[in-house]
């Protein structure tokens, strides 16, 4: 195992909620990273984004570790939620908040702040 | 044709569908939509029926053939 795949699995089982996108919630390369992160929002879903574009190793290790092939990817209480037409359908049904508040608990709304985190460089602890 | 390519392998992996549709979302060939309702979807998770799909199309979408892919699954009825 890589450094790179060990920061990204340590994102995976560390963080709640982790979307691996294109781009940053501020600045979305793409729409369907963009799909995922409205229908996290609306879900109020404490989001913690990588943007995968600064090195496609980031792409090809995250791919190794989940066995799903494109972005974006949601992860929620370490576990693959889907890619952004799943996660938006789920929105859609109601099941999305289900989801967080069984993974997460039923007070996961109340600290729903973003953040990104760099999988290039050491984690900040 | 990507767009063929991508209707065979998919017909191969759900050779039931009864409902199978690939569309070019922007003309460009390599931005897709496919709809597949198949009695393979039965009793799995959206995850895992999108899981197939991406299986079966694992090989356009690592030599790029596919740049993006939207996914419908739908449980065929008998």
């Amino acid at each position: 195992m890589s450094e790179l795949s060990d920061r990204i699995k340590d994102v995976i089982e560390r963080e709640p909620v982790a979307l691996f996108m294109k781009g940053t919630p501020q600045f979305v390369m793409c729409g369907n990273s963009d799909r995922a992160l409205r229908a996290l929002r609306e879900a109020g879903a404490p989001v913690t984004a990588v943007d995968i574009l600064p090195d496609p190793a980031i792409r090809h290790e995250l791919s190794a570790l989940s066995g799903w092939p494109t972005i974006p990817q949601v992860f929620v209480g370490g576990e693959l939620v889907g890619g952004a037409d799943i996660v938006q359908e789920l929105a859609e049904t109601g099941e999305l908040a289900g989801i967080l508040e069984q993974r997460l608990g039923g007070g996961y709304r109340d600290d729903a702040e973003e953040r990104v985190v760099d999988v290039l460089v050491p984690a900040q602890r | 044709m990507a767009t063929e390519r991508i209707e065979t392998l998919l017909r191969s992996a759900f050779p039931d569908a009864n409902e199978l549709r690939v569309e070019d979302r922007t003309g460009g060939g390599d931005h897709f939509q496919v709809t597949v309702a198949s009695s393979r979807f039965a009793g799995l998770t959206l995850l895992d029926q999108h899981r197939l799909v991406n299986e079966a199309l694992a090989e356009p979408l690592r030599d790029g053939t596919i740049h993006e892919l939207r996914i419908k699954t739908r449980e065929a009825q008998g």
